[in-house]
């Protein structure tokens, strides 16, 4: 039963840095905006809140300036995408190149040193439930942030005027300027809340899931969150899913490893990336849904012509 | 209160540049409380760029505008539309994988768009005669039903001022005729129409004043009710027009033959072909006439081989089945293909002129050899066209979106016609194109015809269909009636056969007959 348990938190700790970096960019997508900086993004706010958690000697703040941090670095992307009209592919990529040496060159002080302990949730007579207690209510409260993330960005998209504009945008970005809606606007506001969440996505690998400090921690998963957005087919539930899925199967291998499977570890450790990708292609695999989520004008540079 | 008569907009001196044209250049006019006023011109006389100023999308370089006497430049359409203005564009600003009612959401102000928004639409859509579902995705919709969509949009906001871009080039006669008492009626309650057409009758009888535009000013103010079509047209182009002559051919064999062809439609809300026969002679040129939505996509498809027919022998081409072949393959037998969408599916937007004729041609042309691109054979195959077809270009090597609509249609019909097909099949070859540029492609479609090719027009613009076939048949609700010589019919019992009444509502074949396709009939044949 500790075994069951343990696993239990292992995989929702691993997938809730994936729910918010994937939460942010499938907003962003929306948007029609392609950034390919997530994983810079994270490193960056991964820094960002270790260093202000360690400095401060406070957890909120850290979490405040990782969002502040990934926002910023979104807001470098929006400058040059959004007004400089720069291509969308090659800055995405430069940025996460960028974050990449950035947060190394000015975490080196912070290196081997650990963040302190986050507390976690205690509802008195729930968290002391056996099993469902620690699985559902003993927490910190990032883990319950992150779904309520997704269920208010699902909603928004869905029942707000300004999700209907955001999928618009993204749709169609010419028409959306033809009738009146401000574009670039609500790209920069998208793209900084993309940011902001990928800032807080990698808060909580350092200072939770690691919990310490070290050059290149994020390890793709940015990348990670950025096929979950696809292979999603932008629906903010099933992106949560595939997170938690990749996050499962990521713990479940590393127990099996543990526990001295006859297989190669290396085998294993690919085991998370391609469970999910056949996955979220069967499960998206009806075509005509999947193309009409899909926003039309992603990755295309909106030029205010006319 | 005002009343008829009085100024609503007056525009002085408007002008507009963009980087190396004068888009407009002082332009003024005034339009007056419950006029409908035209705005002529070919494209590119700058109406655009003037309406979108107007409308705020664009703002003046310098010119004053004056609304109901108050100064007015609007900084955007949001503050046009909150001032009383809409606009139905011709390029629709619609959002395909949204429903209509979110379309419509998306064009009109929050506070309109509060409370029940979709019963509304429904009201004023069947009030205006323009009925639409609001639920349907827009990219499941025809030109036609998603046209109505931007006018229920505008009557929404009951506008002082509506701009209309080329309104009508999508509607059935009995469709316009109730467009136009819509128009009348909206005028007599004092909302002013800024009216933009190259339909010079409709002009004549509908707008009380007319501004005409050539090269970004204004030639000429008139009644158009004083005038002709012609002394209109040519006060528009600035030159005497010469119509398309029909002169009789001599029709020779079989060449194209449609039997019983019958396909299913792809998509939900489509409408699928059911045993359509056709046969189409040597130098014949038939039209079928239709409203949007009736099966034309389909019949399009099938004719370009973008879908497979059921059996081969549903279509065939001098007695050779090709019904299962596909485009390329009915490309080397003869066939050559202008579908609806300009940019997009007749031609690349964003490749140059010289590039795009490799979609089509590069074979007929020999445009390659072993498989290396002959760009210098595709550069005097271009540039032959763009002389034979008079197109406006600053060179074969500009992308095609960068053409107008009328440009770029004389373009992709030369293309089609230089490599001197044995069948022709066009689907709404003139729309959006302007007066001058329609009759050029008219023209070229008979003498097409005159050379011995089997041409297939598809149109919703009976006019020209009258012009240029020698017999008309109409597609409804997937199914085409038998055609019939020209001189035979009258444009009313068309109207008829297209609408099954002449009340003034249509019933919408659509969406009725969305449902009628049958289930599991192979609707998944394409992708």
């Amino acid at each position: 039963m500790d075994l069951l348990v343990n696993i239990m938190l292992g995989i929702i700790i691993a997938a809730t840095p994936l729910v918010f970096a994937a939460i942010g960019e499938l907003i962003v997508e929306k948007s029609g905006v392609l950034n390919l900086g997530v994983e810079g993004m994270m490193i960056v706010g991964a820094l960002a809140g270790f260093a202000a958690t360690i400095e401060l000697g406070s957890f909120w703040a850290g979490i405040a300036a990782a969002a502040l941090a990934g926002a910023l670095m979104a807001l470098l992307f929006a400058v040059l995408t959004q007004s400089l009209l720069a291509n969308q592919v090659a800055t995405g990529l430069a940025l996460t190149m960028f974050g990449l040496g950035l947060a190394a060159l000015l975490g080196q002080r912070y290196s081997g040193k650990s963040a302190p302990e986050v507390s976690k949730l205690h509802i008195p007579g729930l968290s002391e439930l056996p099993i469902v207690g620690p699985i559902l209510f003993g927490h910190d409260a990032m883990v319950y942030l992150a779904v309520a993330l997704v269920a208010v960005t699902a909603w928004f998209l869905k029942n707000t005027r300004q999700g209907l504009v955001i999928r618009a945008i993204g749709e169609n970005h010419d028409a959306a300027h033809a009738i009146g809606h401000p574009v670039i606007l609500y790209r920069y506001v998208a793209l900084m809340f993309g940011g902001a969440c990928a800032g807080l996505g990698g808060a909580y690998l350092s200072l939770v899931q690691t919990p310490f400090w070290v050059e290149n921690m994020t390890a793709g998963r940015g990348w990670i969150a950025l096929a979950l957005v696809v292979f999603s087919a932008w629906r903010p539930w099933w992106a949560f899913m595939g997170a938690y899925l990749f996050g499962g199967i990521t713990i479940i291998q590393l127990h099996g490893q543990g526990m001295g499977l006859d297989i190669e570890p290396q085998l294993l450790a690919m085991l998370p990336y391609i469970a999910t990708i056949i996955v979220l292609v069967l499960i998206s695999s009806d075509r005509t849904k999947a193309r009409l989520n899909a926003p039309a004008n992603l990755g295309q540079t909106f030029f205010k012509s006319s | 209160m005002p009343k008829q008569g009085d100024v609503l907009l007056e525009l002085q001196g408007l002008t507009r540049s963009f980087p190396g044209v004068l888009a407009n250049d002082q332009i003024s006019f005034r339009v007056g409380y419950g006029e409908i006023h035209a705005l002529l011109g070919e494209n590119g006389a700058g109406k655009s760029t003037l309406v979108k100023m107007i409308y705020g999308v664009l703002q003046p370089d310098s010119g004053v505008m004056k609304l109901h006497g108050e100064p007015f430049s609007p900084a955007s359409p949001a503050v046009a539309r909150a001032h009383g203005i809409g606009m139905v564009f011709q390029h629709f600003s619609l959002f395909e994988a949204l429903s209509v009612t979110e379309n419509i959401e998306l064009g009109i102000s929050p506070e309109l768009a509060a409370g029940d928004l979709r019963q509304r639409i429904i009201d004023v859509s069947e009030f205006y005669g323009l009925k639409l579902d609001p639920d349907v995705l827009v990219g499941d919709l025809s030109v036609g039903l998603r046209q109505r969509i931007e006018i229920v949009r505008c009557l929404l906001q009951n506008p002082r001022l509506i701009i209309m871009d080329e309104p009508t080039s999508v509607l059935t006669p009995q469709e316009v005729d109730q467009l136009f008492k819509t128009l009348r009626r909206l005028a007599d309650e004092g909302c002013s129409i800024l009216y933009i057409s190259h339909k010079l009758d409709e002009i004549r009888q509908l707008c009380h004043a007319a501004a005409i535009l050539r090269g970004g000013k204004v030639i000429n103010t008139c009644t158009p009710a004083n005038e002709t079509a012609k002394s209109l047209a040519e006060m528009m182009i600035g030159e005497v027009l010469v119509p398309a002559s029909r002169d009789e051919r001599e029709l020779g064999d079989v060449r194209l033959k449609i039997k019983d062809l019958s396909l299913p439609s792809v998509s939900q809300f489509g409408v699928g072909l059911k045993q359509i026969s056709l046969e189409i002679k040597a130098g014949e040129i038939i039209g079928v006439a239709g409203v949007a939505g009736n099966g034309q996509q389909q019949l399009m498809t099938a004719l370009i081989g973008e879908r497979s027919a059921m059996v081969p022998e549903a279509i065939q081409l001098d007695g050779q089945s090709v019904g299962q072949l596909g485009p390329g393959d009915r490309r080397r037998l003869g066939m050559g293909f202008c579908p609806e969408e300009r940019l997009g599916h007749a031609a690349v937007p964003d490749m140059s002129l010289r590039d795009n004729v490799f979609l089509s041609a590069r074979e007929s042309q020999n445009l390659s050899r072993s498989g290396v691109l002959d760009h210098q054979n595709a550069q005097s195959f271009a540039a032959d066209i763009v002389e034979t077809f008079k197109v406006k270009t600053a060179g074969t090597g500009h992308s095609a979106k960068s053409l107008s609509g009328g440009n770029l249609q004389k373009f992709i019909m030369g293309r089609e016609i230089l490599q001197n097909p044995k069948v022709l099949i066009a689907s709404q070859p003139t729309w959006g194109v302007d007066a001058g540029a329609a009759s050029a492609i008219r023209t070229a479609i008979l003498e097409l015809a005159a050379r011995g090719a089997a041409v297939l027009v598809i149109s919703q613009d009976l006019d020209e269909l009258m012009e240029i076939s020698d017999r008309i048949a109409v597609l409804a609700d997937g199914r085409l009636t038998p055609a019939q010589r020209v001189e035979q019919v009258t444009i009313e019992q068309l109207g008829t056969a297209m609408g099954g009444s002449s009340s003034a509502v249509l019933p919408d074949q659509s969406i009725k007959a969305g449902q009628s396709v049958p289930k599991g009939g192979g609707a998944h044949v394409q992708d």
